[in-house]
């Protein structure tokens, strides 16, 4: 069962992620984009991540995807034209891409250690009360430095993106 | 990897092939597109194929910090997409155009 | 029993009550707007009207159903498709009662539990944002776009209050199971005032409920928050090419998301399936008493009628809520029923209140919405954090 899942949700990742990358007009991408986070949402529920499977679906989904698509449909600035690939990259592309995905995996597969397999349920120490244990002792600099960080990122875009007042 | 028939749970190296997969389109979307905003999507893409990784390797070694680098991957990459598509506006505004190859003027 | 198949048999019932109470919640809203309004509503349809929801309907389904020529047709058919599914996926982890027993199968009224409840409600609202969004977009209509575009941003602002008014009382209950939730607000103060989370020590969570409500108005697009969607304003805003089915969807949409509003609220706030006073000061009379009184009204004005066939209709309606008074009062059926008795009469009160609210309210520009939510409920939410915070640090 938890390899049907794994097969599924692998599948739609990365049929979505070819479409970000095939498509033209940047709307489509963005909602591909989705369709990934979507399934690496359900990939994390699998490892045993359940918070971080909200996170995703709450933060990256449902808030920094639904900016990119605001952009988008402010900007409007229609679809890209395609451009002319040259016939060495077109013919040696996407082989080679292949070949190196090929290696990566067999050299991955290889030094990996010996470990069981997946299955859901196994890891349970992705609870959000140890989440936030975690967060709040051992790494309490970053969690804080972090604040300062989004602080400083809200300040920059309000900054660039308002209208010049005359 | 195993050709047999399909096993009842999947190794944790396979997470981590798909996490290559993801990242390698990631970096083709970043190298071949001219849309300014779709190559920053395919920034994100890569920053969610690293975070499949991490949580890949919690799993592994049962530790919950993967998870930890998992959220501030998350929270880096909202505040990073914040200021780029601010970024990404005001160049819209001076330039109109969202191609990358058309915002040379300091070539040459 | 095979769990497979429980499941599928309380799939059932929970999405069959679902569907009616969407359907006849259009009916109440219509009646109670009109009797605010000092006018009667529909009547003509069934006694009473109570035949125009499935009028409604049949209208809905049987009208040519339009393709515009213009609009992106991919994301034409995809807008309604993903605002109703996020909209009915909330469904499935609402808790509606205790664990029951019936007929030698012990189960829980509810269709599933999540460890992460509270946040999988709020990322599926968060979700519900790119049906509205993509419809403005696909409709290739200026006004769409600005009602589509208004509307998700206008939902977007005030998720971040609603997330911040629903942090406080968990900061007090300690999980983010819905189950448990409503579990930790059982018990009585003193005896007789409930432990309801609007009531708990050591700070009541009356503020982060008012939030939460008003927040929930602008999540769902209901006035006075629903300018992007008005009528009158924006020539109905993001759904303006949509016909048949496919409005019917977004209108469906709406209402679920306000039911779930309204459940979350209770199972956060007001305890969920728990009564207002112990069992053994006689709470579980209350239902009684209540479809009692009603059907004693029905037989008053059905003896005196305004309208001819009300000499008929009112008697029957009498009888069937004498039938359910009844029903209460048998021991058996007594610990599935009570609670959810609870649970219903509390989402009705807000409902109602919904409801009341759009009879009554002129509705906000966009602009002074917009500023309502980012200089007024925001930094109210985090002061009601911080000292809910405070206190549960101090006191625990």
């Amino acid at each position: 069962m938890d390899a049907i899942l794994f097969m599924i949700f692998a599948a739609i990742a990365v049929i979505c992620g070819i479409n970000l990358v095939v498509q033209t007009h940047p709307i489509s991408s963005a909602l591909s984009l989705v369709g990934v986070m979507g399934a690496l949402a359900a990939l994390y529920l699998l490892l045993g991540g359940e918070f971080i499977a909200a996170a995703q679906l709450v933060v990256y989904a449902g808030a920094i995807m639904v900016l990119f698509v605001f952009v988008i449909m402010l900007l409007n600035a229609g679809a890209e034209k395609r451009p002319e690939i040259k016939p060495l990259g077109k013919y040696l592309g996407a082989p080679l891409l292949l070949v190196f995905l090929g290696m990566m995996a067999y050299w991955v597969e290889r030094l990996m250690p010996p470990s069981s397999p997946v299955v859901f349920g196994a890891f349970q120490g992705g609870t959000a009360a140890e989440i936030g244990r975690s967060l709040f002792t051992v790494y309490l600099l970053p969690f804080e430095v972090t604040s300062v960080l989004i602080l400083i990122a809200i300040i920059g875009a309000i900054v660039l993106a308002r209208k010049e007042v005359d | 990897m195993p050709f047999g028939p399909l096993p009842a749970a999947v190794p944790p190296s396979w997470y981590l092939t798909l996490s290559a997969i993801l990242f390698a389109l990631g970096v083709l979307g970043f190298l071949l597109r001219r849309n300014i905003i779709t190559v920053f999507m395919s920034i994100e893409l890569m920053l969610n194929a690293v975070n499949l990784s991490f949580v890949t390797f919690s799993y592994v070694l049962k530790r919950v910090d993967g998870h930890i680098f998992s959220f501030f991957v998350m929270v880096v990459a909202a505040a990073e997409a914040a200021v780029g598509l601010a970024i990404i506006l005001t160049v819209f505004k001076n330039r109109q155009t969202l191609e990358i190859d058309e915002v040379s003027t300091l070539k040459n | 029993m095979n769990f497979y198949l429980l499941s599928l048999i309380k799939t059932a019932i929970v999405v069959g009550i679902f569907m009616h109470v969407l359907a006849y919640l259009q009916w109440i809203e219509r009646k109670v707007i009109a009797h605010v309004q000092l006018r009667v509503g529909p009547r003509r349809v069934g006694p009473h009207g109570l035949l125009q929801p499935l009028a409604d309907v049949i209208k809905l389904v049987t009208k040519e159903d339009i393709l515009p020529s213009h609009v992106n047709k991919v994301f034409y058919f995809l807008a309604p498709f993903i605002a109703v599914t996020f909209a009915l996926i909330s469904i499935s982890i609402i808790p509606f009662g205790p664990e029951i027993t019936v007929g030698g199968v012990r189960t829980a009224m509810g269709l599933t539990d999540l460890n992460i409840g509270v946040l999988f409600i709020l990322g599926v609202s968060g979700l519900g944002v790119y049906g509205v969004a993509l419809a403005g977009w696909a409709s290739n209509n200026k006004y769409a776009l600005m009602g589509g575009l208004r509307s998700s941003a206008q939902m977007i602002s005030y998720e971040l209050p609603m997330a911040l008014a629903l942090a406080a009382p968990l900061l007090i209950l300690n999980t983010l199971s819905l189950r448990h939730i409503v579990d930790g607000q059982q018990g009585f103060y003193w005896g007789f005032i409930p432990r309801w989370a609007i009531f708990q020590m050591p700070f009541p969570q009356i503020f982060s409920f008012i939030l939460f409500l008003i927040a929930g108005f602008a999540e769902t697009n209901r006035v006075p928050f629903d300018l992007p969607e008005a009528e009158n304003e924006l020539v109905a805003g993001f759904h303006v090419e949509y016909a048949s089915m496919k409005f019917a969807s977004f209108f469906m949409a709406e209402y679920a998301n306000m039911v779930t509003v309204s459940c979350v609220a209770t199972l956060l706030f007001l305890g969920g399936w728990h009564p207002i006073f112990p069992e053994k000061y006689g709470s579980g009379l209350i239902p009684v008493l209540i479809f009692g009184a009603s059907a004693l009204l029905c037989f008053f004005h059905g003896a005196n009628p305004a309208r001819p066939f009300d000499r008929i209709t009112l008697p029957v309606f009498g009888v069937l809520f004498l039938g359910a008074a009844g029903l209460f009062l048998i021991p058996m059926v007594q610990p599935i029923l009570l609670p959810l008795f609870w649970f219903a009469a509390k989402v009705g009160v807000i409902l109602f209140v919904f409801i009341w609210v759009r009879a009554t309210l002129p509705r906000f520009r966009y602009d002074q919405l917009m500023r309502f939510a980012w200089t007024f409920m925001f930094p109210v939410a985090l002061v009601n954090l911080f000292i809910t915070a405070l206190l549960v640090a101090l006191f625990p």
